[in-house]
């Protein structure tokens, strides 16, 4: 639809037009602000939570258990140079107490979800999943932080009183 | 016409360029992105564009690639 508005406004002049093709979808997904009457809807990008422990495939995985039992987390985001999710470190692999690196001891490629999705949504999905937290991150995947089960729940739970 | 990028967006914003959403204007209405302004592809014409400054850059989205 946007390379058609494009090509309209350059048959009725205008010379400095430009395509943000990728559109609304990927400004969300980004985590970014948008406005109307969509936007007061709480998404899983307003109650991640930012202070997540993570690390590097180079740091000292005993150094790492150590910190994030320090934070009182449970689990830890593995980030590459571009803060690029690209492995978790789960309560298990966090309460061994072996000498693994932490590339052997993460669980890879962790499912992430996007900050723009409904919260209720993610909350149906959880469950579902029997899971009690998700990765959030951009489209391009870099970490925006972690969503709490308990979080969302809760949330969700106070919204859903509201409307009744 | 130039295909843009997030981050080409935010660039050109910040020399003053102007966001046009051309999706229809119930799904503007419920979410566009900061201080665009709304004009459907379907009602966009010589007479409904006077609305933006021909000096400026001009920036339109929809909602992905349609």
């Amino acid at each position: 639809m946007s390379p058609r508005a494009a090509a309209r406004l350059a048959t009725i002049g205008f010379e400095q037009v430009y395509d943000y093709t990728a559109g609304k979808a990927d400004w969300a997904a980004a985590g970014l602000p948008l406005e109307g009457t969509g936007a007061a809807i709480p998404r899983a990008g307003d109650f991640a939570r930012r202070d997540v422990p993570t690390c590097t495939l180079h740091d000292d995985l005993r150094t790492v258990r150590d910190r994030v039992r320090d934070s009182g987390w449970d689990l830890c985001i593995v980030l590459d140079s571009n803060g690029v999710v690209i492995g978790r470190l789960g309560r298990a692999a966090l309460a061994a107490d072996d000498h693994r690196s932490v590339e052997a001891a993460m669980s890879a490629g962790p499912g992430t979800i996007r900050p723009n999705v409904p919260l209720e949504r993610i909350v149906t999905r959880l469950r579902e999943r029997n899971l009690h937290s998700a990765v959030v991150t951009t489209s391009d995947g870099r970490l925006v932080g972690v969503l709490r089960r308990d979080d969302a729940e809760s949330r969700a739970g106070d919204d859903a009183s509201k409307q009744t | 016409m130039d295909l843009i990028d997030r981050s080409d967006v935010q660039r050109l914003l910040d020399l003053g360029a102007q966001l046009v959403d051309v999706l229809p204007a119930d799904e503007y209405a419920e979410d566009h992105l900061p201080e665009a302004i709304s004009l459907p592809l379907k009602q966009l014409d010589a007479e409904t564009a006077r609305r933006l400054d021909r000096e400026r850059p001009v920036i339109v989205y929809c909602h992905d690639y349609q």
